[in-house]
């Protein structure tokens, strides 16, 4: 209970304080995390939206193949990206490893598919409510697809969320790609787990409340300027 | 006014689910003018035919032919399902939703739709969300959503089913007012009230198919088939 207190009040002190080295670490887990958000929406709401829609022959196998990757073990994901990065590997040309970059490659293979899963069903269910609709005003297929995200857009803000929670929280595969390299590639995760093996529980502790400060502060602003809970909106 | 979508000209046309027949083979010519009103008991395929016509069901045998052609004709054309379709949007951007998809400027856009809001008596609601309307504001949502884009035909599948009396007058009185402006009319209806205020022209359906089609006072007065005269009757007919 004392080491909980201690790290309370070691997390007020490194925030109240503006610890340079604290600030540095958030700023570098905001940086890799919204970075990995951006491109994962890229790739997720698109393809969420195109299975939501349109008729395929492997429609079926890639809903199932990105459900059954909403449980990808990180550290596979890490390993496996190390691999492809490392000097050996071919993208090791590009000396990505132990790099931001790298870390953000890792949290977007994590991502896209649960991004890209709970987008799909919220656009599937607005698609077949749309469907007789949107084809008898004979719209394009672009514009069907603007119309679902548009309208679909608070339940995909819900999508980007779990994806910002499951990649700030992130660990495994970061640690492996990433390297926990000091004023290079340490973010909070990261530190929390050094400062653990350190047996520097209070400052591990510290760590870890800022880091859930930090996305409640994310998820509320979103929320806030998404104006999800307004009375009679979706 | 004459529109260059008429005459439609239906040629055999049938549309199938799964190898069952929906509706038809249904052949007839419509020209540009009045209420044509599609009766029928309940699964006879008035719903099938509307879908048919309007080119969203599958035509799976026949022809249907509009005097100019496809692309152009489905552009002047709307369709009013018995449930409204809401967008998950506020009535005034699901009134101007048809005008945005057709390039209109947001300002001409909102401008169109705010007379439509006001002619169909939703000008106090344009900033509310469309699905917390009552069904009959709804419809009348739908209704001018339809017609915003001045089409030439607007297809109305049983557009007053569930809603009161005012509701349904309302609606009608602005049907009447489309149809004054010459749009055609396609309307399905199990209300034999509303299709004796409304048709012009009727078809009677059963089992998918035309069973009699004939100007409206010819119908209620003198049905030509035993089947039809038994359905005005109000007995149930198979």
């Amino acid at each position: 209970m004392a080491e909980l207190w201690n790290g309370l009040v070691q997390a007020f002190w490194l925030i109240v304080s503006v610890d340079a080295e604290l600030l540095e670490i958030a700023l570098r887990s905001l940086h890799v995390t919204l970075t990995a958000l951006v491109i994962a929406a890229m790739i997720a709401l698109p393809l969420a939206g195109v299975l939501a829609v349109r008729r395929f022959r492997w429609r079926r196998f890639v809903i199932a193949v990105l459900n059954a990757l909403m449980g990808l073990p990180p550290v596979v994901v890490g390993l496996i990206v190390y691999v492809i990065l490392s000097r050996s590997g071919p993208l090791g040309v590009f000396g990505l490893l132990f790099t931001p970059t790298a870390m953000i490659i890792a949290q977007v293979i994590i991502i896209v598919p649960l991004m890209a899963s709970i987008a799909h069903q919220s656009l599937r269910e607005l698609w077949q409510e749309y469907h007789d609709l949107l084809i008898s005003m004979n719209v394009t297929e672009g514009q069907k697809m603007r119309t679902l995200l548009w309208d679909a857009r608070r339940a995909l803000l819900t999508a980007a969320l779990a994806g910002f929670g499951r990649a700030i929280g992130e660990v495994g595969a970061i640690m492996i790609v990433g390297g926990n390299i000091d004023h290079a590639t340490r973010v909070l995760t990261t530190a929390i787990a050094l400062e653990t093996g350190r047996g520097d529980f209070a400052l591990a502790l510290a760590l870890g409340f800022v880091l859930i400060a930090l996305t409640v502060a994310i998820n509320m602003t979103i929320h806030w300027l998404g104006q999800t809970e307004r009375d009679g909106r979706w | 006014m004459v529109s260059a979508l008429f005459p439609l000209v239906v040629d055999g046309a049938v549309t199938r689910r799964r190898g069952k027949v929906l509706a038809g083979p249904v052949s007839l010519t419509l020209d540009g003018a009045g209420t044509a009103v599609v009766i029928g008991p309940n699964g006879s395929g008035k719903t099938s035919l509307l879908r048919l016509l309007h080119g969203t069901a599958r035509l799976n045998e026949g022809r249907i032919t509009w005097a100019c052609g496809l692309t152009e004709a489905r552009a002047r054309q709307s369709f009013v399902f018995q449930r409204p379709v809401m967008l998950r949007r506020t009535v005034l951007e699901n009134i101007l939703y048809p005008l945005r998809l057709r390039g209109v400027a947001a300002g001409e856009a909102r401008k169109e739709a705010l007379i439509w809001a006001k002619r169909v008596g939703l000008s106090d609601a344009v900033d509310v969300p469309a699905t917390v309307l009552s069904g009959g504001e709804q419809q009348k949502l739908a209704l001018a959503r339809a017609l915003i884009t001045a089409p030439d035909v607007v297809f109305l599948d049983e557009p007053c089913a569930s809603l009161d009396g005012r509701a349904t007058r309302e609606i009608e009185e602005l049907l009447c007012e489309v149809r004054a402006a010459g749009t055609r009319l396609i309307l399905a209806t199990h209300d034999m009230g509303q299709a004796r205020r409304l048709a012009d022209t009727v078809l009677f359906l059963l089992h998918g198919r035309i069973h009699e089609l004939a100007p409206a006072r010819a119908f209620f007065e003198r049905p030509q088939t035993a089947e039809a005269a038994a359905f005005l009757k109000g007995d149930i007919v198979e």
